[in-house]
């Protein structure tokens, strides 16, 4: 299936390339990779909607240039591919850019390629704090586990929470998440009262909620990335009890991403999560955004904080190919961006200079019904928030 | 004391979760000698209908429950006929394996694009949400009727291969085929009719664990695993085999969690090798020797 979708694509890039040849322009070029297929489909689906949208709304060229996106499937995390696929975007299809990266690994494998090429990365997604240390051309339209976790962990503090247990998925991000919330809860007079670590293939979570119980915290700062586990272990969460004993379950927005939203249902209800993005942001930019996805693509079911990545990836590509009148200096290209604002479906955002990550408000939710839809009602803002996890001079 | 009793509460849940998915697995590959890695793809399809049945189409969950166990069943019939009954018997192994995974990828890629890649849910009914006081421990009542139906299940397999007409032609026809249809059973209908049974308790498996194992495309490829430790342990073919393995691995894996998460699956991979060490037949040694 993958091969005639790519053949698909391949052949239509080549029609448009045809379509669009008038003599001096050049068509630049941009690798996109991305989990189009298997069990992380819906990373590449909302990465091409959000390109499609894009690109729909700006055209298809900046100046005389066509932009042209090429995709590669990376079903699974695997840096040895990413890095395979990397290199055959960089040498065989003349990439001019790289972009995509559902996960840590994958990004942090291309940066050798990026920098011997002298190409720019954006990164739509993956979230350790790490990936932009490892090459100066690496840029993230993202967040990170720390600048979504050092807010939230200061909030709970603020409402007078004294006791927590982390519950983390068993991989970087949740590293991450579980340094950042123990750092910032510690600091501002909180205690964790246990750091509970759970391997990322977990089917059945009642026996964590076991020991979360046990340890008669009064809340718990999850993180699992969005997907399958995350409705397992929101159910588990109401269902043990831990619900009704007046427990409060905190975490970053993946637990509660949009799509995930009918299928998890009224066991998120009343949840908290801190976030860059949510549907029901309130903002003219948001919603001309959603107006223009259900437009394009029947409805905004789908439409959530990679969708958003990958469309203000798009817009940063489109700058740097405008600074940079044609012709691409991946570290130029880099260099011109730096502390770019603008204002997305997300609210106002700047890529800050220093780590090349954006700097953004992130959003204190809470899950509501509006209407006959769950959404992610944002309750309070916590402007320009930067990496906090980001170590400069590694 | 209470985590103590915790495990095991929920250990048991787990268990009888993966116990109604895997006994079908056991009952076609132990009984009719097919691997059918497709197994996970049918529940994966009875978890699939019973979701539309109930979110679409609006039918309680019981009703979506039968429907979806039907439309499985009627829907891989066919397959029995065209596909399956050329890869009976054990010489053909290879083929075998070939033909199902090949069917999962199938089934996988057809569910993706009709559906979607997002997760599918099974409301449930009212009686089923909430908590059951279990002593110190309170479980949730969806747990506590999964329990139930995994014990009816037991017995009722047991039924019917021990006691009825129906199981007394069947192991003859599997001990035996050539002698059993020269006795006149037709041994071709009772494959049809155990295909059909291995089916149906896959589907149920998939509508009653969907809780647990939440249903997306992936679904057919990401859990089979599980089935299969649970029928390597338990013995091809033996229904009791196959309920002692599930409830010991999913206590194993229970206890492995909550004592020492980040071992991850550590201990439900250990509790594998050294159960196989120790009876590379699984528990029961089942039918197919």
């Amino acid at each position: 299936m993958t091969r005639t979708l790519r053949n698909a694509l391949l052949g239509a890039a080549f029609g448009l390339a045809l379509a669009a040849g008038p003599a001096g322009a050049a068509t630049i070029k941009v690798g996109v990779i991305a989990p189009f297929s298997g069990p992380f489909a819906m990373f590449g689906k909302t990465f091409k909607d959000g390109i499609a949208q894009y690109q729909a709304e700006h055209g298809r060229t900046v100046g005389a240039d066509t932009v042209e996106f090429v995709y590669r499937d990376l079903e699974q995390t695997n840096p040895a591919q990413a890095k395979a696929l990397a290199q055959e975007l960089i040498v065989k299809e003349r990439v001019s850019f790289l972009a995509g990266f559902a996960f840590t690994p994958d990004a942090m494998a291309v940066a050798p390629l990026i920098d011997e090429a002298n190409i720019p990365a954006v990164v739509f997604n993956a979230a350790t704090s790490a990936i932009t240390e490892k090459s100066p051309r690496f840029v993230r339209t993202s967040f990170t586990l720390w600048q979504n976790t050092v807010p939230l962990a200061e909030h709970m503090a603020r409402r007078g929470i004294k006791t927590a247990v982390t519950a983390v998925s068993d991989y970087g991000p949740g590293l991450d998440g579980e340094a950042a919330f123990r750092a910032t809860f510690e600091k501002n007079g909180g205690k964790v009262a246990d750091t509970i670590r759970m391997p990322l293939k977990s089917n059945d979570f009642a026996p964590f909620m076991q020991r979360i119980k046990d340890t008669g915290a009064e809340a718990v700062y999850a993180f699992l990335p969005a997907g399958p586990t995350t409705l397992a272990f929101a159910k588990a969460f109401a269902d043990n009890g831990l619900k009704e004993k007046g427990v409060k379950l905190f975490g970053p927005g993946d637990i509660t991403q949009e799509p995930d939203l009918p299928a998890l249902g009224d066991a998120v209800l009343g949840m908290t999560t801190s976030f860059h993005y949510s549907r029901a942001h309130d903002s003219a930019a948001n919603k001309a955004f959603l107006a223009k996805h259900r437009e394009l693509f029947g409805n905004d079911d789908t439409a959530t904080f990679t969708t958003v990545g990958a469309y203000d990836g798009t817009h940063l590509i489109y700058q740097m190919i405008q600074n940079s009148g044609g012709k691409i200096d991946g570290a130029k290209a880099v260099e011109s961006v730096k502390g770019l604002s603008w204002e997305s479906p997300r609210g106002p955002v700047t890529i800050d200079p220093a780590s090349r990550h954006i700097t953004q408000t992130i959003y204190l939710r809470t899950v509501e019904k509006v209407g006959d839809r769950l959404e992610n009602v944002e309750k309070a803002a916590f402007a320009a928030q930067p990496d906090y996890g980001y170590k400069p001079g590694k | 004391m209470e985590s103590v009793f915790g495990i095991a509460v929920d250990g048991i849940a787990y268990g009888m979760i993966l116990f109604i998915i895997s006994v079908g697995l056991s009952v076609t590959l132990g009984l009719m000698r097919v691997v059918n890695l497709a197994h996970g793809a049918f529940a994966m399809v009875g978890g699939y209908v019973a979701s539309y049945a109930a979110q679409v189409a609006g039918l309680p969950y019981a009703a979506a429950l039968v429907v979806a166990v039907a439309l499985t069943v009627l829907a891989t019939l066919p397959l029995e006929r065209l596909l399956y009954r050329r890869i009976y018997g054990a010489a053909n192994e290879l083929s075998q394996v070939l033909l199902t995974i090949g069917l999962t990828f199938v089934i996988v890629a057809g569910i993706n694009s009709l559906f979607g890649p997002t997760l599918k849910r099974i409301p449930l009914p009212e009686l089923l949400t909430g908590t059951v006081a279990l002593g110190p421990k309170a479980i949730p009542a969806h747990r506590a009727f999964v329990i139930g139906a995994g014990a009816a299940t037991l017995l009722g397999l047991w039924w019917l291969l021990e006691r009825t007409d129906f199981g007394i032609r069947l192991r003859a026809a599997v001990d035996d085929p050539a002698m059993a249809a020269a006795l006149g059973i037709r041994t071709e209908r009772l494959y049809l009719a155990t295909f059909a049974l291995g089916t149906g308790l896959a589907a149920l498996g998939g509508v009653l664990g969907a809780e647990l194992l939440p249903l997306e495309p992936y679904y057919a490829i990401r859990y089979i695993v599980l089935f299969l430790a649970v029928v390597a342990v338990g013995g091809a073919g033996s229904i009791f085999g196959s309920a002692a393995a599930a409830l010991a691995l999913g206590i194993i894996d229970s206890a492995g969690k909550y004592l020492i998460p980040n071992f991850g699956e550590f201990f439900f991979y250990a509790a594998l090798i050294l159960i196989l060490f120790r009876w590379p037949h699984g528990f029961f040694k089942g039918r197919t020797a």
